[in-house]
């Protein structure tokens, strides 16, 4: 198991922030804290947030700023040992005994055995994969709330010992330790035991000056005063009571169709006119209306 | 544990700094915050790789280690800005504090007020800090020995300052604005506005600690967790703590509600199904097959008391209960203080149960006579409007703490509903020891219910609603 300073990722968080932003990924201070000590302290990071804060991204844009492969498991309901560990090629094993009988070698059933229960007969799925890989990897296991309480077990073993257990084989050790993010929309509580094994970071929407920065950077042509305009708007929607609050993607959208339709600069009829983009409920978009005209509360 | 990348280059950590440490988490415990022992080893690790000179930095590090719940997080902040923020630096520089460069103790509090106001318009981020500083030192008026109470200095100075004065000017200064711009300027005033309230706060607070040790005030401070906060008791910023909390709650209730429902649908042995199917397998029955069980879902009827004293935890409750009305085949309510009247239709009109709540106040006509709690005149007018539609399938739950003021209890008309319907369900916000004390008639109403829960705060009604579906 690795364990020397020198295989440190990262040199401090700032640094950390630094490579981020190189990859168009604009993290607040707590961010690049929480993934420099997840490389220090070889824990697995839980990222929870509302929808559309970029915490997949985050997975995604650390993999590409450590050139590292993107090794993904997508969480559902129903998602068991088979499809996230690992499984064995059962119509290889079946053809691989078959052709033992036609050509009916001297192998005795314990050497068969030992055959068709070895590396070329396994099919390894996400965690397997992310636990052998000899080059870099990170390892993504999006939406772990979907998996019911039971599953979540699945996972422990990865998370704390980087290692899988598969009984006819033995006990296969990670070479490196990949770094591991989790998402969650936290739909529901999920258990202490797997809590206990992350670093925690909640992912909320970014602050004015960082929401700005990423409307700059991802919407080409955009002039600075429309994109601040943008962004005090969008802040102010978001502290309504509104059923779903405007996630950065979809500031990106609506700041995308403001260029597009050429505005230079934003005013209360354009706003309303536009608002669709942005809310995606009825109601959310009469009550964003209304309140972006008057002053008075 | 797993091994960690142990640092050469994280320094070994002074006594100093793990004392603080370990003080800061167990203030952190007592207030409620879970921290395992793995955690706190976690955290230390943290504290040993980063980069102490960065707060920021440190301050979300040692969160991710300690801190696994968001509604958590305020606790852990607060707690952090006193042990490790607001600390007194031994670089600091000493004496009165100054404004652009100039001593403030020459300035009068108009003057003071005019600058705050200049940085106010303009956003001026350090200026605000500044004045922030400067008027606590000036108007703070903090004694050594006197009572750690921050919010009675903080509100001393902000008054000081004309704080709701500023607001008001700031207000018109939006108002000039058309269109947009004003909505826009009036939010950025609200936000500056917020700020320099907790500048100010958070200047006190720095001031208490280098008197008085971190410590002290913190256990000054503490406060339960929005779950843990009493219902009859919430100031105005918990009950926002506590609305941010429930929303959560109440979809992460629905989610686990719904597959419970789906996957608890196997009931006995299904003889016929398993001969037929053993058909295929020589008449041997392999492969045995179930009944599905079709539960039917109840129908839930909620009778809220909103009079003032009980009003937030109807609020609570009747939010949770909606955004639950997907595990039940209908939803009704009523709410009354001493007349009744049913707001099935307010709540489902309304996009927001928040809303629903403030217009039920208006718009629900629940004032018979005085407008005092009378449960015995709200229950017999119930039974005698609607408790003919009351079913077999109906569950009622009653919110409320049976405080009758005196009045008649009327005990046969709660015996009739629980007579018609399956369940009733009695939920009191106050704590079980004030029962049947004083003007509450819990028990003889208790007597025809199927039961009566304590639900003093949102853990308890959680529990509840688990058990309940």
């Amino acid at each position: 198991m690795a364990g020397t300073a020198e295989e440190a990722r990262f040199e401090s968080p700032s640094a950390v922030n630094d490579s981020l932003r190189a990859v168009g990924y604009f993290a607040d201070e707590g961010t690049a804290s929480v993934v420099f000590l997840a490389d220090r302290l070889a824990k697995p990071v839980l990222v929870e947030g509302p929808a559309g804060t970029g915490k997949t991204q985050l997975a995604k844009s650390v993999a590409e700023m450590t050139g590292a492969r993107l090794v993904r498991l997508q969480c559902y309901e129903g998602l068991d040992e088979s499809k996230a560990l690992y499984e064995w090629n059962y119509k290889k094993q079946l053809l691989r005994i078959q052709a033992e009988q036609v050509t009916s070698g001297g192998e005795t059933w314990g050497e068969l055995e030992a055959d068709i229960f070895s590396e070329p007969f396994l099919l390894a799925r996400p965690l397997l994969e992310a636990i052998r890989a000899s080059d870099p990897v990170v390892l993504l296991i999006d939406e772990v709330d979907r998996v019911e309480v039971e599953t979540e077990a699945l996972l422990l073993e990865v998370l704390s010992d980087y290692q899988v257990s598969v009984p006819e084989m033995g006990t296969v050790k990670a070479q490196q330790i990949p770094l591991v993010f989790l998402t969650s929309n936290n739909t529901r509580e999920l258990s202490e035991a797997l809590k206990r094994r992350c670093l925690f970071l909640h992912l909320d929407y970014p602050s004015p000056g960082r929401e700005r920065e990423i409307v700059l950077a991802k919407v080409p042509g955009i002039e600075a005063a429309l994109a601040e305009q943008v962004v005090r708007t969008v802040q102010l929607v978001r502290s309504l009571e509104l059923k779903k609050p405007p996630s950065v993607s979809e500031t990106l959208d609506w700041a995308r169709t403001l260029v597009l339709l050429g505005v230079a600069r934003l005013d209360a009829d354009v706003a309303k006119e536009t608002l669709n983009v942005l809310l995606k409920h009825s109601s959310d978009i009469e009550r964003a209306a209304k309140d972006l005209v008057t002053t008075e509360r | 544990m797993s091994a960690t990348r142990a640092g050469t280059e994280g320094g070994a950590l002074g006594p100093g700094l793990l004392d603080v440490f370990s003080d800061f988490v167990g203030e952190l415990r007592a207030s409620g915050v879970p921290v395992s022992t793995t955690e706190v080893l976690d955290a230390t690790e943290a504290l040993r790789q980063l980069p102490l000179s960065d707060r920021q930095a440190l301050k979300s590090g040692l969160a991710a280690a300690l801190v696994k719940e968001e509604g958590h997080w305020r606790a852990y902040e607060a707690l952090f800005d006193l042990y490790f923020s607001l600390r007194p630096s031994p670089g600091a520089p000493a004496g009165a504090p100054a404004v652009e460069g100039e001593s403030v103790v020459t300035l009068t509090p108009g003057e003071l007020a005019e600058r705050a106001y200049k940085a106010l318009l303009e956003g001026n981020v350090e200026a605000l800090a500044g004045l922030a500083r400067a008027a606590v030192a000036r108007f703070g008026g903090l004694e050594p020995g006197r009572h750690l109470s921050v919010s009675y200095y903080t509100l001393r100075t902000l008054r000081q300052l004309q704080l709701d004065d500023l607001a008001e000017r700031l207000a018109a200064s939006a108002h000039e604005a058309t269109g947009l711009e004003g909505a826009l300027l009036a939010n950025d005033y609200r936000r500056r506005l917020a700020q320099l309230r907790a500048d100010v706060e958070a200047e006190v607070r720095r001031v208490m600690v280098s008197e008085r040790g971190a410590g002290a005030v913190a256990r000054a401070l503490r406060r339960p967790l929005p779950e843990d906060t009493d219902f009859m008791h919430l100031s105005r910023e918990e009950v926002a703590a506590l609305q941010r909390t429930v929303q959560p709650l109440a979809r992460k209730l629905a989610v686990h509600l719904a597959r419970q429902r789906r996957r608890r649908h196997e009931g006995r042995l299904d003889f016929r199904a398993t001969m037929r199917r053993s058909l295929s397998s020589g008449g041997v029955p392999v492969e045995p097959r179930f009944r599905s069980r079709r539960r039917a879902k109840p129908e839930l009827w909620v009778l809220a008391d909103i009079s003032g004293s009980v009003a937030a935890f109807a609020r609570f409750t009747l939010q949770l209960v909606y955004a639950l009305s997907s595990q039940f085949s209908r939803t009704r309510s009523w709410a009354f203080i001493d007349g009744v009247d049913e707001v099935t239709g307010l709540m489902r009109e309304a996009d927001d149960v928040a809303h629903a709540v403030r217009s039920i106040n208006t718009a629900a006509d629940v004032v018979w006579e005085e407008g005092h709690s009378d449960y015995g005149h709200a229950f017999s007018d119930f039974v005698g409007r609607f408790g003919k539609e009351l079913s077999p399938r109906t569950s009622v739950l009653v919110l409320g703490d049976a405080r009758n003021n005196y009045h008649a209890v009327e005990a046969w008309a709660l015996a009739e509903v629980a007579r018609r319907a399956r369940h009733v369900w009695w939920l009191n916000p106050e704590p079980r020891a004030y029962w049947d004390t004083g003007d509450s008639v819990l028990a003889e109403y208790g007597a025809h219910c199927s039961g009566v829960y304590e639900c003093r705060n949102l853990r308890q009604l959680r529990r509840f609603v688990e058990h309940l579906t």
